[in-house]
């Protein structure tokens, strides 16, 4: 069963690629993946969720401010500043969910799984 | 039932009060409404009329709102003059003969100019001050002339000598009376006050009087005085008093008193009951109320005893002023020359910085019964609150004239001693008790508490009282007026900016860390970015800051619709050469982007992709372009008109200075963008005065306007100095800059913040001219630390390999976003429609 999930998994880049607080984007298939890389005390999270804005039907997700609003850790879309739940994908503002995907580090590679 | 008939004869700035009162009122649908106007407008701001000498235009200085004639249905009779009433018909007869039905009349006819009796006063460069057209025949009579003489040394002949004198005369006052303002200031005021004035360079001629106008010899005119001596000028423009304009209540037999004025009671009514007079036309008491806050009272009262409500009359009003000629302060309250028995008085004179200060007390010691000011006004209106609502003087009364020294406090009044009638703002009639009551309904904010109640809307001088009679009624209320920027940090923007200052914090962690909780987001990231740029100037990509900026920062572009970003290269002033235009062009092509010319003097290049940015830049940065922070909050465009170089009408190189302005401020980030202009002279074609920073060019130098904005909420930019040489000019932006930086809120234009600064206006100015707060070096250093490590940020990112690393769509991959699809509109490319996308899909 192991075996069969890891076969999902895709490396995308390195750790190194990622910037304390910033996001990439990940082409993986033919999905969009925003990556996020959150500090908290020091230590480093990755979120994975998808790249596409629902509100402004463009794929930029990647590119918004991360921060953390009423408990949530969140994205700000760039373009109209929706907020999206990193670990739920749910829009804090809307009745809107966006894929989220899992995400690890392995031998210093990024992996995502999307299905 | 037929509607009655409410004639007003006169739509000045009394007149127009009431019918804007009576409208109001819900009687009025039963009147059919006339109001005769002999002017060729309706009612404008007389009060602020030097203004048009400054650039306002007839319509800045309408009082009139958009329609209001229309939406209220009032007959508005322009350029047509009553010229006898027939009481026993109740009709109005007008100049042409044509008559007009009245139930009930309103006189608000106001008052004329006098002119003595001089011989020779009828020639044609004898002028007076007292409607935009007598504005429009000084201005045209001073272009042909050098000197100006006025007659008259009162409140409105010294503002028409400062006129003359920035109409480029030499300039002359000349009194009957042995001072200066006889009315409202003693000796001890007088001889101060002539001395301030003759340093501005008008000359002060007292106890002169006028007895024939000649031929000139060396000017046109030559005026001859009883005591023999002699005074050559080419315009005499006369502010020896006001008559009211009784013409209609003579002819109609009304009672008038002895030396004119239409006689009323309390309520406002004539000897004929259906006739009412209101304003400088009006006689109460035996007196004639020269200034327009009485006069508003009285359209108050008059509207009340008309719609039947009988809710007011009118008790006498107080002829405190404030003159608010620029560069001078003189201020007369109440009983100034200590009349009433048994008076006493303080007073305090400084010859070396000029000031002169006098209060007047009663016999007991215990009530301010008057004061003088003279070269210092700060505290007239707490003295005017003082006497008018009877508050105890505090056990040393002179405590309130001397200056305050060792940083001691000045005895503040407590606005809680007012009583809820105390009037705050008498131009708007707003007391206490209304500015509680808005606040009570909710209002927090000074700008927003202006358009609430009209208080501070006028000439400002209230607007700190008004704004402590708010802060004191939230505090009662226990509203405590949260600024905090957001979740993440109890602060305002204000006080994070010295936070940061103060305890040279050079990071956004470290300030959370300090002074905040949890990771932040994206309100007080961007903020945090900004302020860190606006004190320390650090690169903005440096990687501790490169998460906490907007999108449009990192990219340094600004982002699209579509995700795509467009492309603004630097075009200080709008100036461009023909081989600018050309590599423009060049890379437009080479790319294929959309190029548009903006509203700010440059070109936009629309639909580039993230990793096309830095090959667009580095193909601009070798033709000479720098970035045009279209995407900051930061100064974007200095607009310039053509200027003297070119226009025939130029009085200056406006487009010099605007590509110097341009130059110094590019890069600095604030709380928002900022934008200037620079016109070369009045005519004003680079619409300065709708900018933050607005420089108009005269005859003698620069005049510096502040605080305009364009978009969803015009504001008109207030002057703020005149007549500046260059240095002075850039000096006194530094300032203001720094300033507006330090203590804006967050996406706060100059316009709202103006609108929010306690003072107002008057506040800024001597912060920023008058250095009142001392920090005017400290400003320019900042300002000058900023200039001097300005560095190009396109350049910066171009030349370092590590930083272009980011600009690429994907991590994995170097395929575009297959999203991003243009179709072609006239010629150019377009983002498609999501219809477009689908049916290009499948086409594909
Ligand atoms: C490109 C341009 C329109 C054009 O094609 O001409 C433009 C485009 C935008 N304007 Fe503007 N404004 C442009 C000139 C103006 C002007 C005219 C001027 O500067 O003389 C004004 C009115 C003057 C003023 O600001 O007082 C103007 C008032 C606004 C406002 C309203 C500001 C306000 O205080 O009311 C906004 C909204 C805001 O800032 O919150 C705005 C916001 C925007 C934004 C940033 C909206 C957005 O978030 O996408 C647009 C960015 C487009 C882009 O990516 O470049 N834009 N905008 C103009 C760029 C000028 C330049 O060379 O930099
Ligand atoms: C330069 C200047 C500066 C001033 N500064 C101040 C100041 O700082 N503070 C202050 O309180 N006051 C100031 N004043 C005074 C203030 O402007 C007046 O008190 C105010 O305008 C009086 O209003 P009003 O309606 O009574 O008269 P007006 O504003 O003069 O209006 C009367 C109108 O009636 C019209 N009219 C007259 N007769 C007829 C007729 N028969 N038919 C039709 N129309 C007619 C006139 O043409 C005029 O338009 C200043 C005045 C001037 C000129
Ligand atoms: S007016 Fe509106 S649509 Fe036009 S450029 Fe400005 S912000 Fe964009
Ligand atoms: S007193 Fe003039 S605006 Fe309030």
């Amino acid at each position: 069963m192991n075996a069969i999930a890891d076969l999902n998994w895709t490396p995308v880049c390195n750790v190194d690629d990622l910037l304390p607080n910033l996001g990439v984007c990940a082409k993986v298939a033919d999905k969009q993946v925003a990556i996020f890389k959150i500090m908290e005390n020091g230590s480093a999270n990755l979120f994975a969720i998808d790249n596409h804005d629902p509100f402004s039907e463009a794929n930029v997700l990647s590119r918004g401010i991360v921060g953390d609003l009423k408990g949530h850790t969140v994205v700000a879309s760039p373009i109209y500043k929706h907020h999206f739940d990193l670990v739920t994908g749910q829009c804090l503002e809307d009745d809107v969910r966006i894929p989220v995907y899992p995400v690890r580090v392995q031998n210093g590679r990024v992996e995502v799984m999307v299905a | 039932m037929s509607k009655q008939k409410l004639v007003v004869i006169g739509n000045g700035m009394v007149g127009q009060k009431f019918l804007a009162q009576f409208a109001e009122q819900e009687q009025s649908i039963a009147f059919d409404i006339t109001t005769f106007c002999e002017e060729p407008r309706p009612a404008y701001d007389r009060v602020y009329l030097s203004a048009y000498f400054s650039g306002k235009t007839a319509e800045d200085l309408s009082l009139v709102p958009a329609g209001f004639f229309e939406t209220h249905n009032i007959n508005l009779r322009l350029n047509d003059k009553a010229v006898s009433i027939d009481r026993a018909n109740k009709l109005v007869e007008t100049a042409n003969g044509e008559k007009v039905p009245y139930d009930k009349l309103v006189l608000a006819t106001g008052s004329y100019p006098f002119v003595p009796p001089i011989p020779g006063k009828d020639r044609p460069e004898c002028l007076v001050y007292r409607t935009i057209e007598d504005l429009e025949a000084i201005k045209a009579t001073a272009a042909k002339s050098r000197v100006g003489v006025v007659v008259g040394g009162g409140l409105l002949g010294l503002e028409a000598a400062k006129a003359l004198k920035d109409l480029g005369l030499e300039t002359h006052v000349v009194e009957f009376a042995p001072r200066l303002m006889a009315v409202q200031v003693d000796e001890g005021g007088g001889k101060l006050l002539r001395s301030m004035i003759e340093s501005m360079g008008v000359k002060v001629h007292t106890g002169k009087n006028t007895q024939r106008i000649e031929d000139g010899s060396s000017s046109k005119l030559k005026m001859c005085f009883a005591d023999g001596s002699e005074l050559e000028t080419d315009l005499i423009l006369f502010s020896a008093g006001i008559r009211p304009r009784d013409e209609l209540a003579k002819q109609s037999g009304l009672t008038m008193g002895e030396r004119g004025g239409i006689t009323v009671n309390n309520f406002c009514q004539t000897s004929d009951p259906d006739i009412f007079a209101i304003g400088e036309c009006a006689l109460w008491n035996g007196r004639i109320f020269g200034l327009v806050a009485p006069g508003y009272q009285m359209a108050q009262v008059a509207v009340d005893t008309i719609t039947g409500k009988l809710a007011s009359e009118f008790k006498g009003a107080d002829m405190s002023t404030k003159l608010k000629l620029m560069g001078v302060d003189v201020a007369s309250i109440g009983d100034a020359h200590g009349t009433t028995l048994g008076a006493q008085s303080y007073s305090f004179v400084d010859e070396i910085n000029k000031v002169y200060k006098k209060i007047v007390v009663s016999s007991d010691n215990k009530y301010l019964l008057g004061a003088v000011l003279v070269g210092e006004a700060e505290n007239y209106g707490t003295l005017l609150q003082m006497m008018l609502n009877n508050i105890e003087l505090p056990e040393f009364p002179d405590m309130l004239i001397l200056p305050q020294r060792d940083g001691a406090a000045a005895p503040a009044m407590g606005v809680d001693k007012l009583p809820d009638a105390a009037q705050i703002c008498s131009c708007n009639n707003v007391s206490k008790g209304q500015i509680c009551c808005a606040v009570q309904d909710g209002i927090t904010e000074l700008s927003a508490l202006k358009a609430a109640t009209k208080a501070g809307t006028s000439c400002g001088g209230c607007t700190a009282l008004v704004g402590q009679v708010m802060n004191a009624e939230l505090a009662k209320l226990g509203i405590e007026v949260k600024k905090d920027v957001c979740e993440h940090f109890p602060y305002s923007r204000q006080e994070i900016y010295h936070l940061v200052r103060v305890n040279n914090i050079r990071s956004f962690d470290e300030l959370i860390a300090k002074f905040g909780k949890g990771k932040g987001c994206d309100i007080c990231k961007p903020m945090t970015a900004s302020i860190l740029a606006s004190c320390w100037n650090d690169f903005i990509l440096k990687t501790e800051h490169a998460g906490l900026q907007d999108t449009n920062d990192y990219f340094m572009a600004n982002m699209q619709k579509d995700g795509t970003y467009s492309v603004v290269p630097r075009v200080p002033g709008g100036e461009i050469t023909p081989d600018g235009l050309i590599a423009i062009g060049a890379v437009a092509k080479k790319f294929n982007l959309y190029t548009k010319i903006t509203g700010g003097q440059r070109i936009d290049l629309f639909g580039a992709q993230v990793h096309e940015l830095p090959l667009i830049w580095k193909e601009l940065i070798d033709a000479g372009f720098e970035s045009g922070h279209a995407y900051g909050k930061s100064l974007r465009t200095v607009k310039s008109c053509v200027g003297s170089t070119w226009c025939r009408y130029g009085m200056l190189d406006s487009v010099g200075m605007a590509i110097r302005l341009e130059n110094r401020y590019k890069g600095l980030r604030a709380p928002h963008k900022i934008k200037f202009a620079v016109s070369g002279c009045t005519r004003e074609c680079a619409e300065a005065q709708g900018k933050d920073v607005g420089v108009i060019a005269t005859e003698k130098g620069w005049n510096l306007y502040v605080c305009g904005n364009g978009g969803m909420k015009p504001r008109h930019a207030d002057l703020i100095a005149s007549d500046l040489d260059d240095a002075t000019l850039i000096q006194y932006i530094d300032r203001f800059l720094m300033f507006y930086i330090k203590t804006a809120d967050r996406l706060q234009r100059t316009s709202v913040w103006l609108d929010n600064l306690e003072g107002g206006l008057k506040y800024l100015a001597d912060v920023i001219i008058n250095d009142s707060l001392g920090i005017g070096s400290e400003l320019e250093q900042q300002m000058e630390h900023v200039v001097n490590t300005y560095q190009d940020e396109w350049r910066t990112t171009v030349e370092s390999p590590d930083k272009l690393k980011r600009f690429r769509h994907f991590v994995n991959s170097d395929a575009k976003d297959s999203n991003v699809v243009f179709v072609e509109e006239r010629g150019q490319i377009r983002p498609a429609t999501q219809e477009e996308k689908r049916i290009q899909l499948v086409a594909v």
